[in-house]
C-alpha cells in the first residue's frame, strides 16, 4: 500500500469538559461549560464567589455528578467508564483543599502517607520516610510529623495538605483556593511552593482562586468563570491587555462594571 | 378552596419528602451492604470500631441490664405474690431479660452512645471536606468509614447483649435471693429449667438487627449532614432519634416473626 505521509497524532488534552451543566434545584451553577486543560500546563480559573469554581473541580473529580455534558480525562469519557476504571483514572489526581481537609484523627505524617499506606500497601516505616521527605519539600521539619493537624496553624496545615496531595507523585493536581485565609507573605510562600512542586513533578495543575496575585504567579493560562460559563481564557500577558469588561472589572477589583453583586442597600 | 389547596400542597410535600428520604436511605443501605462484602477490607478500622462499640459500651450495657433484671424481679414478685405464684419470678426474669430487655436496653443505650458519636464524627468529616479528601486519595469512604462501623455494630451488639443477658439474670437472682429470700438453688434450678435456646437466639438476632440500624443511621445522618456545626448537631439528633424509634418498631416486628402467636 502506498504511504501517503505521516498523519500528525492529535494531541489529547489532559482534561476536556464539553457543555457541562450542573444545577442544584433551580439554581443553575454550570451552564454549558467548555474547558480544556492541556498536559503539563498550569491553568487557573478565576471568578467571584458562587460562580461555580468549586463545582467545576468536584465534577471533574466525580465528587459531584454533572447533569449533562461530557468530561474527558486523557480522552476517556468519564461517564462511560465503570466504577473501577474511573477510580483508577482518578488515582493520578491529587488535590489541595481550601481548608486542607486533613484527617484530624491521624498525625501529620499519617495524613501525608495516607494513600501510600492504604492504596500502595507500603509498610509504615517506609511510608513515614517518604512522608518526612514530602514534608521537607514543602518546608516543614521532622518535628511536625508526629503532631496532630489541630495543633498546626492555617499556613502549616495548607502545607501539610500540599505534601499529602503530592505524596503519590500525581500527574494532575487541583488547588482549591490555595491562598484563602492566609496572610500575604504566607500566601506568597504557598504560591511559590505550588509553582515549585508542580514544576518538579511535571504535573498538570488546575487551580481555582479569586486571588489575582496568586493567579498571576501560578498560571500559564487563566480562565474566567462567570455565571457558569468560561467567558475568557488567555495567558497572563493577554489578561492585562484584554478589553473584556468582565475580566477588567474582576482584575481591577472594582464594584462598578458589568458584574453586579446582589447587595441590598438599606434605604 | 385556597386553604384546601395549600393543605393538599403541604401534604403532598410531606409525602414526597418521606419517600425521598426513604429512597435515599435505601440506596445508602444497599451501597453499605455491597461495600461490607466486597474487598478491600480495612481491618484496622474494623478492629478500632469493634473495640469502640464492643468494649467501651460494656459498662453502660452492664449497668442498664443489671438494673433492668433487678427491677423485673421486684415487680413480678409484687404482682405474682398476690396470685401465690412467686415461683414464676425466675422464669419471668429469664424471658423478659433475654427476649426483650437486654436487646432493647442495650440497643437504646448504644444508639445514644455510638450512633451519636458516629453521626458527629462523620458529619464533621463531611462539612470539613475530609470525606471528599478520602475520595481524592482513592479511598472509597463507604469502604473506609462506613463498612467497618456497620460490620462492627452487627458483630458486637449480639456479644454485648449476650453479656447483658447474663448480667440481667444475675440482677434478678440477687434480688430474688438476697431481698425476696428465695432459695438460691431453687432459683437457679428454675432459671435453668426454663432456659430455652430460642429465647437467647431471638434476643441475639434482634441485637444484630439493632446494631445494623444504629450504625447505619449514625453513618447515614453524618454522611448527609451539611452546613457546619448546626448541621452536624442536627445529624446527631436525627441519628439517635431515628435509630431509637426504628429499634422499637423492629423489636415488635421481630417478636412477631419469632413468636408468632
Amino acid at each position: 500500500m502506498a504511504f501517503f505521509g505521516r498523519k500528525e497524532k492529535p494531541v489529547v488534552p489532559k482534561i476536556r469538559m464539553e457543555k457541562v451543566c450542573k444545577a442544584f434545584g433551580k439554581k443553575h451553577v454550570l451552564q454549558d461549560l467548555d474547558l480544556t486543560v492541556n498536559t503539563g500546563e498550569s491553568l487557573v480559573i478565576i471568578g467571584g464567589s458562587g460562580t461555580g469554581k468549586s463545582v467545576t473541580l468536584k465534577c471533574i473529580l466525580g465528587l459531584l455528578k454533572a447533569d449533562s455534558g461530557q468530561i474527558e480525562i486523557d480522552g476517556q469519557d468519564m461517564a462511560k467508564l465503570s466504577r473501577r476504571e474511573r477510580e483508577k483514572v482518578l488515582t493520578q489526581f491529587g488535590m489541595l483543599f481550601q481548608n486542607a481537609a486533613l484527617f484530624d484523627s491521624l498525625t501529620v505524617w499519617e495524613n501525608v502517607a495516607f494513600s501510600l499506606i492504604q492504596n500502595k500497601k507500603m509498610n509504615r516505616k517506609e511510608a513515614r520516610k517518604i512522608a518526612v521527605k514530602k514534608l521537607a519539600q514543602v518546608g516543614l521539619g521532622r518535628d511536625v510529623a508526629d503532631v496532630y493537624p489541630a495543633d498546626l496553624s492555617g499556613g502549616m496545615r495548607k502545607r501539610v495538605g500540599l505534601a499529602r496531595a503530592i505524596a503519590t507523585d500525581p500527574a494532575v493536581i487541583f488547588f482549591d483556593e490555595p491562598t484563602t485565609g492566609l496572610d500575604p507573605i504566607m500566601s506568597d510562600v504557598i504560591n511559590e511552593l505550588i509553582v515549585k512542586t508542580v514544576k518538579e513533578l511535571g504535573a498538570t495543575a488546575l487551580t481555582i482562586t479569586h486571588d489575582m496575585n496568586s493567579a498571576r504567579k501560578i498560571a500559564d493560562r487563566i480562565a474566567m468563570l462567570y455565571e457558569g460559563k468560561i467567558i475568557w481564557i488567555g495567558t497572563v500577558k493577554e489578561l492585562d491587555k484584554t478589553k473584556n469588561p468582565y475580566v477588567r472589572q474582576f482584575v481591577a477589583g472594582s464594584a462598578s462594571g458589568p458584574i453586579q453583586m446582589e447587595v441590598k442597600v438599606p434605604q | 378552596m385556597r386553604i384546601e389547596l395549600t393543605f393538599i400542597n403541604k401534604l403532598g410535600r410531606v409525602v414526597l419528602n418521606f419517600f425521598e428520604a426513604a429512597g435515599k436511605l435505601g440506596i445508602f443501605c444497599g451501597e453499605t451492604v455491597y461495600h461490607c462484602v466486597t474487598p478491600p477490607f480495612y481491618l484496622k478500622s474494623l478492629g478500632r470500631q469493634l473495640i469502640e462499640i464492643g468494649f467501651y459500651s460494656l459498662p453502660v450495657v452492664a449497668l442498664t441490664t443489671l438494673f433492668s433484671g433487678m427491677v423485673i424481679a421486684l415487680q413480678t414478685y409484687t404482682g405474682f405474690a398476690q396470685l401465690s405464684a412467686e415461683g414464676a419470678v425466675a422464669m419471668v426474669v429469664l424471658v423478659a431479660v433475654t427476649r426483650e430487655l437486654a436487646p432493647v436496653m442495650a440497643g437504646l443505650m448504644v444508639a445514644g452512645r455510638i450512633g451519636a458519636a458516629m453521626a458527629a464524627e462523620i458529619g464533621t468529616m463531611r462539612v470539613t471536606e475530609q470525606i471528599d479528601a478520602l475520595s481524592t486519595l482513592s479511598v472509597n469512604p463507604f469502604k473506609y468509614l462506613i463498612a467497618p462501623r456497620v460490620l462492627a455494630g452487627v458483630l458486637m451488639l449480639p456479644v454485648l447483649v449476650f453479656i447483658g443477658d447474663i448480667i440481667g439474670i444475675c440482677g434478678g437472682y440477687m434480688i430474688g435471693v438476697y431481698k425476696l429470700d428465695f432459695n438460691a438453688t431453687t432459683y437457679l434450678m428454675n432459671t435453668w429449667q426454663y432456659l430455652k435456646p430460642m429465647d437467647i437466639i431471638s434476643g441475639l438476632t434482634k441485637a444484630a438487627v439493632f446494631g445494623f440500624i444504629i450504625t447505619l443511621l449514625g453513618c447515614y445522618n453524618g454522611f448527609q449532614s451539611k452546613g457546619g456545626a448546626q448541621g452536624v448537631g442536627q445529624a446527631t439528633t436525627n441519628a439517635v432519634v431515628s435509630a431509637s424509634i426504628l429499634i422499637l418498631i423492629f423489636n415488635y416486628i421481630l417478636t412477631e416473626i419469632f413468636f408468632n402467636v
